[in-house]
């Protein structure tokens, strides 16, 4: 029992911040090495994602995103199936969300857009994830591959659909027209001047509560229920699960459909919550970003939420890093990102050995 | 009286993993040129102790002397220039390679090989004759016997020039008449002045072929007897530490109606090779129909078959008047609401997730039941108190809920299996290897409780690859070999002999006649 909590602790926490540390400590050496102060630039990339309420904004508003596609990858993982289709689930679960608000009569009320659209979101987004499922489980195509190559299709795919379908007539760019207002998501900073605090503007709207929402969900799903059960059974040990009379076929149907609808509702955040249009890639690295979230993130829906934010100020805070200093272009946050998941998923456990040597003396005293 | 030479002297070792004492101040003498037994239940140490000897493991302190000079070994090389040599339970060989390769894997000499192999060829041809180890040089190993391939890694010991030859649980997986044929090299290594430890929890052979014994107990060395001077019962009392009864009681019980019955079942694995040919049996209630055959002659198949989890090519099965068939399956979770439970042989690929609480591990195959779920969550407070109940009723140590199964030993994950399929009161009972990898004390154990259920009026099937277990508990006997049925015996006329010979039917035809 001792042991066992000891090993979750150092799994769970102490690992993980080790592992970021390490990645940052990484990314302060490419600092130097171009000539930037690594602490000038922690303290700008701090101050962009935290320092004022735009900023905290953005960051929380790109969080949002990497929750979504951080509990999708940890569903499929939970059931040992590595869903790297986020992507494309994505992509395509904001097809469905914007075909849903076209569909409905534009003067229909907020409170039936709202749950509409998170509809469409959830069901376009398991619908691609299904077809990947139905091959690997019925015919034994890696579910690796085939979510790839869905993210392709559906880069194809929404190309044609915002030239040729759902492009506003007369405008040049891929993109729709404006989603009827009564679709749209409140900003948090119009809720908080109804309740009397005016925050400044930024593009943090109600989307950040689904993503709550749906992270618990996730928890009870996978932890509390049956399905939670036969899906965590399947991925440890799927010949156990035979043996139970659990069919693995079906869990990994099911497992990729909740995955793919809950990828699909990045779209939410983007399109109904802020842009009110469906507009070129704007999943862009948010299902690979999800990834990372998920592997660092330990597949636990608090680790997710924990570990989105810290994407949310890279993003934010990378992005503010950017523009104050004229030889750090925005691409470092990819490099950042990269280094994360070289330490929080390739050497995850390079400390481990060590910190239970550290630890040791503590647990003989206790 | 000489003081005898010794091959090994083992003073004080000590060995801790975390706050265990894995070897606790465990001394050893083997005497040159001697067979010497070392036998205790699972997690005794005796595994440690061999891989201290063997330099996988260094002992904290100790000494370690071989042939009379201390030595600290740092890795097995070191061991084995020094003359140690190790057989293991499973085999360390190359399948696809031949014998002659495989022996001189790691002592090629030399960027080419064919001077290695020519030397190692006639050293081998030599070694063969001197102790009696047929085997062909040029044969590789998937082709072989299991019993050829344990010969193979005892003459890859021999080549590397060891004197001193340790045995890890050698006869588990092959048939008595194997076992004889092993004892036999046994004899000839000791004529020609080789030592050998023999490591195993089989009472019977320690008495049979050893000359010393020693016991260890919770990582102490906790006797060493001159084997001649000692019988089963004292070696078993030593080794759990209370007196054990080998033989199981049971009473004679009248057979009741028939809940399984198996009717010319034919079934193809995956790579299309038949691996049960026409099968019929029934099992009635009240009765414990034991399948006997060395591991791989359909059992498992004939388990996968009965309980739903694969399917059945021809013929059919008729459990509790549900008939199953290629067209008609029934899936596991079916044949458990019919009545039918199974214990796999197989815990830790399919009996347990090990990475799951035992609480979570106490609800495989049972995750559906209305007890533990509400409408959509299921009840995690109640299964772990079932789990708590289903600990202290099978003795499952330590009782705690929350553990992780990995940290379990091999007895108490068994018994927190048998727990959870027992506790559900069904009609037939599928058990595969009940007793594999399980310690003296929890043997007893849980083959009083196959018994209970016996007596209860279950139906009883049980596969085990221990043909003393098959004849104690079983009331009527089946030998399967190459996935026919070869025999068919009462228990009470079972000897070993007659059902080894079923058993090799076809499988060893030239060591059969000439055993004892």
């Amino acid at each position: 029992m001792n042991r066992d909590t000891r090993i979750n602790w150092i799994n769970r926490l102490i690992l993980p911040v080790l592992n970021v540390l390490t990645a940052f400590a990484a990314t302060a050496i490419i600092f130097v090495i171009i000539g930037v102060d690594p602490i000038e630039a922690a303290e700008i990339l701090l101050y962009g994602a935290f320092g004022y309420q735009e900023g905290l904004g953005y960051t929380l508003y790109y969080a949002t995103n990497f929750i979504f596609t951080g509990l999708a990858v940890a569903v499929a993982f939970n059931a040992g199936l590595f869903n790297i289709g986020g992507e494309g689930q994505a992509y395509i679960g904001g097809l469905g969300t914007a075909l849903i608000i076209f569909a409905i009569d534009p003067n229909t009320s907020a409170w039936i857009f709202i749950p509409a659209s998170i509809l469409g979101g959830l069901l376009f987004g398991a619908l691609w994830a299904l077809v990947p499922a139905y091959l690997q489980a019925y015919r034994g195509s890696h579910i690796v591959i085939t979510t790839i190559m869905f993210n392709f299709l559906a880069s194809s795919l929404m190309v044609y659909m915002l030239v040729n379908v759902l492009r506003e007539p007369g405008n040049m760019s891929p993109e729709s027209q404006l989603f009827p207002q009564n679709s749209w998501f409140p900003f948090i900073h119009d809720l908080s001047t109804n309740f009397g605090f005016v925050m400044e503007e930024s593009p943090l709207n109600v989307s950040l509560f689904v993503a709550l929402f749906f992270a618990v969900i996730v928890w009870i799903l996978i932890w509390h229920t049956r399905l939670g059960y036969s899906l965590r059974a399947t991925g440890l040990n799927s010949e156990a699960a035979i043996y139970a009379g659990i069919k693995p076929k079906r869990i990994i149907l099911i497992t990729m459909c909740i995955s793919g609808a809950l990828a699909g509702l990045v779209g939410i955040n983007e399109l109904v919550g802020y842009q009110h249009r469906i507009i070129m890639d704007f999943h862009f690295g948010y299902g690979f970003g999800g990834i990372a979230v998920a592997l660092m993130g330990r597949n636990h829906p608090i680790g997710i939420i924990i570990a989105a934010l810290l994407f949310g100020v890279l993003y934010q805070g990378g992005a503010e890093l950017a523009f104050e200093l004229s030889n750090i272009s925005r691409d470092i946050v990819v490099v950042m990102q990269g280094l994360i998941i070289l330490f929080c998923g390739a050497l995850q456990y390079m400390y481990k050995p060590w910190v239970i040597n550290a630890l040791a003396p503590i647990q003989k005293e206790s | 009286m000489n003081k005898p030479q010794y091959a090994i002297e083992l003073v004080d070792i000590n060995k801790r993993f975390g706050a265990v004492y894995a070897n606790n101040k465990v001394c050893l003498n083997v005497e040159e040129g001697t067979i010497h037994g070392i036998i205790g239940e699972n997690g005794a140490g005796k595994s440690t102790l061999m891989s201290i000897l063997y330099g996988f493991y260094q002992a904290d302190s100790g000494l370690i002397k071989v042939f009379g000079n201390s030595l600290q070994f740092k890795d097995s090389h070191e061991a084995i220039s020094s003359g140690i040599g190790m057989v293991h339970q499973h085999f360390m060989l190359v399948d696809n390679f031949t014998v002659l390769e495989n022996v001189i894997l790691g002592t090629e000499g030399g960027a080419l090989l064919h001077e290695g192999l020519r030397e190692a060829r006639k050293e081998l041809t030599r070694l063969g004759q001197e102790y009696g180890l047929k085997v062909d040089l040029d044969a590789t190993i998937e082709s072989l016997s299991v019993g050829s391939q344990q010969r193979v890694e005892i003459l890859k010991a021999l080549y590397k020039g060891a004197k001193i030859l340790i045995f890890d649980e050698p006869t588990g997986v092959l048939t008595p008449q194997e076992a004889q044929d092993l004892f036999r090299i046994f004899s000839a290594l000791k004529n020609e002045g080789v030592t050998i430890i023999l490591i195993t929890h089989k009472l019977h052979e320690i008495i049979h072929i050893t000359d010393n014994v020693s016991v260890m107990r919770a990582g102490k060395m906790v006797a060493q007897k001159v084997t001649s001077k000692t019988d089963r019962e004292d070696l078993a009392e030593l080794m759990v530490g209370r007196k054990v009864l080998l033989q199981v009681d049971k009473e004679d019980k009248d057979k009741g109606e028939v809940l399984l019955k198996v009717n010319k079942l034919s079934v193809l694995d995956e790579n299309n090779i038949f691996r049960l040919k026409d099968v019929s049996f029934e099992v009635h209630a009240g009765e414990v129909v034991g399948i006997a055959g060395v591991s791989g002659n359909g059992q498992s198949a004939l388990l996968k078959v009965l309980s739903g989890i694969s399917n059945i090519t021809q013929g059919s099965v008729e459990i509790l008047g549900q008939k199953m068939d290629s067209k008609n399956p029934i899936f596991p979770d079916k044949l458990r609401e019919l009545g039918l439970s199974h214990v796999p042989e197989d815990r830790l690929r399919m009996g347990l997730i090990s990475e799951f609480s035992a609480s979570e591990n106490s609800i495989i195959g049972y995750h559906n039941d209305k007890q533990i779920n509400g409408r959509f969550i299921m009840n995690n407070a109640k299964v772990r108190n079932e789990c708590a109940k289903l600990m202290e009723g099978f003795d499952v140590r330590p009782a705690d809920p929350d553990l992780k199964s990995s940290n379990f030993s091999g007895g108490n994950q068994q018994k927190l299996i048998l727990a959870r399929e027992f506790n559900r009161n069904p009609k037939i009972l599928l058990i595969g290897q009940p007793t594999r990898g399980v310690d003296i004390g929890a043997i007893e154990f849980i083959h009083k409780r196959i018994i209970e259920m016996r007596n209860s009026g279950k139906a009883v099937l049980l596969v085990s690859v221990e043909l003393d277990e098959i004849m104690s508990i079983s009331d009527r006997i089946i030998v399967l070999c190459d996935g026919h049925i070869s025999g068919r015996v009462d228990a009470k006329s079972a000897d070993e002999r007659t059902l080894g010979l079923m058993m090799a039917n076809a499988y060893d035809t030239t060591n059969n006649l000439e055993s004892n």
